[in-house]
């Protein structure tokens, strides 16, 4: 089941400490290569925490993660959140628009659960 | 039997470092107390969690102070090398500077003149979009001294500054008693404009959580309201998914405030629409000054990006995204912009100041990046010091170095640092870059 979402990458607590860390210690790792989905859509499209799904722009691009279930009410359906990282800036487009900024939160990409 | 000497580990006393700075983020919180034992830091009292995790996870690093090809290298040789390739390239950029000091921020900018080169920071990534507005409309500006002892309604607009900035709301937005908010929390309302219901959202009075991608609309409707034009409740709801009346609502306690303050992130210069997004919020503060006091802030992620841009801005006439190929600075973003000059193809050699580019640019900047050569200084290993040319260890600012930071309201905060560190500062191997390709373009 293939179905349309609006990605917002962002910062957390977690990825910013994790950036004091190190960038290759399991904490940032951890935080930068898990996608929140909003408990709803967890459900009606059948997954559960640490499930891999692919997702993919508009253009193509597109990464492989796992998913967990976003607390409480912080996502409303139809919005994912993952933390800003090498798998977020891996589906933002080279193009920015004339304005030096890739588009990189509100993207148009389609989550297909991973067998 | 003779009985052996009772051997005890003699123990160096702690040292307290009393206000010194924290420079993980735009906050730059000067009142820290770093307690330091055996040159490690085993305090940081007041620091929030990305502070503590800044001050602990700041130990020197053990790899050497440079890198050339993967291979230990001494400093100089390492100098050399980053000046041949800078002054060996055609389209040489500077890039990053967000993390270090305005002295060494200003040494890179006059390397970027130097090899008549493009000088560009992490803001270009960030509120560049912010900084593109500012021309076109100005900044209705305060410090967050003035926000701390004057606000009381405060928005937050499309950040979520509880998880980025843990101490903005208790040291200068929402808790503290100040001058003319004697009792703190109680003498304000606090405002939240978010698509997503966030940690920020839920410490607000009011939270307006709109459609995703509509800031835009959701600021022209209350521009709208802000002059008594009319508008159309349906599509304000269509647009925002919010109902006119609370726009209404919000308005009325906006014209109705002593102090107006908004202070926005970065969901609305990353999201389509741009600068435009960041020129509707300052147009929306600046119209408010028609009826009361109103100011708007960018909230600022790295410790010193506020410098950059005002250390950039000092040297060339431009915040970031400055090319100086014909001998006097231009400015265009879209054109002069690291994201751009990477993804087109056209830089063909780099300077990385503090940033990692390899971990947060789009695909085609990075395969771009991994294909020339480029010099990295950073305190840490990153994505982009692995795969440099040269990559030096550089001492952590703040922790380990003096200087100049600026917070994010533009006020300069001179650093107290608290351990010594082996590697070379920042400041150290730009000015020895800096001189090497001097020489070398004479």
């Amino acid at each position: 089941m293939t179905e349309r979402f609006i990605l917002i990458p962002g910062r957390t607590s977690k990825q910013g400490c994790g950036v004091s860390e190190g960038k290759f210690d399991r904490v940032y790792q951890q935080e930068i290569t898990t996608l929140q989905v909003a408990p709803a859509d967890m459900k009606r499209m059948g997954l559960a925490n640490g499930d891999r799904v692919r997702v993919t722009t508009e253009s193509g691009r597109q990464i492989d993660v796992a998913v967990t279930a976003a607390t409480g009410d912080e996502l409303p359906p139809g919005l994912l959140f993952i933390a800003y990282g090498d798998l977020s800036s891996r589906l933002m487009d080279g193009e920015t628009h004339g304005s030096g900024m890739p588009t990189s939160k509100g993207l148009d990409v389609t989550m297909e659960k991973l067998s | 039997m003779a009985t052996p000497p009772i051997t005890k580990p003699i123990e160096s006393p702690a040292t307290v470092i009393t206000d010194a700075t924290c420079t993980f983020c735009g906050c730059v919180c000067d009142d820290i107390d770093i307690t330091v034992k055996d040159n490690h830091i085993t305090d940081a009292k007041r620091a929030c969690v990305l502070g503590k995790s800044w001050f602990y996870g700041h130990a020197a690093d053990d790899r050497p102070d440079c890198l050339i090809e993967g291979q230990p290298a001494s400093v100089a040789e390492g100098v050399e090398r980053a000046a041949r390739i800078l002054t060996e390239a055609r389209y040489p950029i500077v890039y990053g500077l967000s993390d270090t000091t305005s002295e060494a921020q200003r040494v890179a900018v006059a390397i970027g003149d130097a090899i008549a080169g493009t000088v560009d920071t992490t803001t270009s990534v960030c509120h560049g979009p912010s900084g593109m507005a500012f021309q076109g409309v100005g900044e209705v500006t305060c410090t967050l001294g003035e926000v701390a002892n004057r606000g009381d309604l405060i928005i937050f607009w499309g950040g979520n500054p509880a998880e980025s900035h843990p101490r903005h709301f208790s040291k200068y937005s929402l808790m503290p008693k100040g001058m003319f908010v004697p009792n703190g929390r109680k003498d304000r309302t606090a405002v939240g404009v978010d698509v997503r219901k966030t940690k920020t959202a839920k410490a607000m009075d009011l939270f307006f959580q709109i459609k995703p991608r509509s800031d835009f609309e959701a600021l022209w409707t209350l521009r709208a309201l802000a002059k008594s034009v009319e508008v159309d409740p349906e599509q304000v709801k269509r647009d925002t998914g919010i109902e006119l009346s609370r726009w209404q609502d919000l308005m009325d306690r906006m014209k109705a405030a002593k102090f107006g303050v908004i202070l926005f992130g970065m969901g609305l210069t990353m999201t389509r629409g741009k600068h435009l997004n960041s020129e509707a919020l300052l147009s929306l503060a600046r119209d408010m000054n028609a009826f009361t006091r109103f100011v708007v802030k960018p909230m600022r992620g790295h410790g010193n990006v506020t410098g950059a841009d005002n250390v950039v801005t000092w040297q060339t006439g431009y915040p970031f995204g400055v090319n100086m190929s014909r001998g006097y600075p231009r400015f265009n973003p879209g054109e002069y912009t690291t994201s751009d000059t990477l993804a087109r193809g056209e830089a063909d050699a780099a300077l990385l100041v503090a940033c990692d580019p390899m971990a947060n640019f789009s695909q085609p900047a990075r395969e771009r990046l991994q294909s020339i050569p480029y010099i990295a200084l950073d305190p840490k290993e990153t994505p982009t010091t692995r795969s440099a040319a040269v990559a030096f260890t550089t001492a952590t600012y703040g922790i380990n170095t003096p200087g100049t930071v600026y917070r994010m309201d533009d006020v300069p905060i001179y650093l107290r640092p608290a351990l010594s560190s082996t590697h070379p500062t920042d400041l150290e191997v730009l000015s020895a870059i800096h001189r090497r390709v001097t020489e070398l373009k004479k």
